[in-house]
């Protein structure tokens, strides 16, 4: 393969990988994500010769663009571990039964979720800490198996179980206090 | 039988990795009595149905731009 096939062969598949790149970079660091894409493309473009399938360049790239992500973290060293209490012991779904924000509803529960459009949902993972965001964003979001998500990220499954399990109950206490605080409970407004 | 709380915690761990057989005939065996892991089940389903289908961003017209004057430079170092 001559440097001139490698140069117009990365550009092909950049060109037909940016917008998932994008995507995913706006779900890993929604503060910036076109910086992140970009510093991916120089880098893939750097290690290009390191793709030997092309069929393999989407996890390749996204490999690439978490990597890119983790070092932005540890650059900015952001994301300390959550406290265990009060987090771990929050219940959405217990929470939601109890204060009965939709007396009339036959489906208390998903009504709630409902209420939230794509806007917040993004804006309430957008708040997540790195640590337990990316976990959420590759299994949940992305739909990458858990021992691949613990092998990009180079933590024992364990770990990354205890990451998921965590940033869940984040999510669900955040997504609560959203919707206190952006009059989602309100019935009837949506 | 295992408790409430550790039905939840499996709950979810049965959408991120398989479970063992033994994993799951332990969970099945409480939610065939237990009314409220049951909704929790199906409240966990909607919740990460709400995540997976989550639209993603596009691409902004000024962003794919940039992006594509990069490519273009890196081609043109090839």
């Amino acid at each position: 393969m001559t440097a001139v096939r490698d140069a117009t062969a990365f550009g092909v598949l950049a060109r037909e990988r940016l917008p998932a790149l994008y995507a995913l970079a706006r779900r890993l660091l929604p503060e910036d994500p076109e910086d992140l894409v970009q510093e991916c493309l120089l880098r893939a473009f750097r290690r290009f010769g390191d793709l030997r399938d092309d069929v393999a360049a989407e996890r390749w790239f996204n490999a690439i663009l978490v990597n890119c992500a983790k070092d932005r973290y540890r650059a900015a060293a952001r994301s300390p571990e959550v406290p265990v209490d009060p987090v771990d012991e929050f219940s959405l779904f217990r929470t939601i039964a109890a204060a009965d924000p939709f007396p009339y509803s036959d489906s208390l529960h998903v009504d709630f979720l409902c209420r939230f459009g794509s806007e917040d949902l993004h804006a309430v993972l957008g708040e997540l800490p790195e640590l337990y965001r990316v976990p959420l964003v590759l299994v949940h979001m992305e739909g990458y198996p858990t021992r691949e998500v613990a092998s990009l990220l180079q933590v024992p499954v364990g770990t990354l179980l205890a990451r998921l399990h965590r940033g869940r109950k984040l999510l669900e206490r955040r997504l609560w206090d959203y919707a206190v605080d952006h009059d989602l409970l309100k019935d009837g407004d949506r | 039988m295992i408790s409430c709380e550790e039905a939840v915690r499996r709950l979810w761990q049965h959408l991120e990795l398989p479970a063992t057989d033994a994993e799951n005939a332990l969970l099945d065996a409480h939610l065939a009595l237990c009314r409220r892991c049951c909704g929790e089940a199906e409240f966990a389903v909607e919740l990460r149905g709400v995540l997976r289908d989550l639209p993603r961003e596009e691409l902004p017209p000024g962003a794919a731009q940039r992006f594509e004057e990069l490519i273009s430079r890196l081609e043109g170092r090839g």
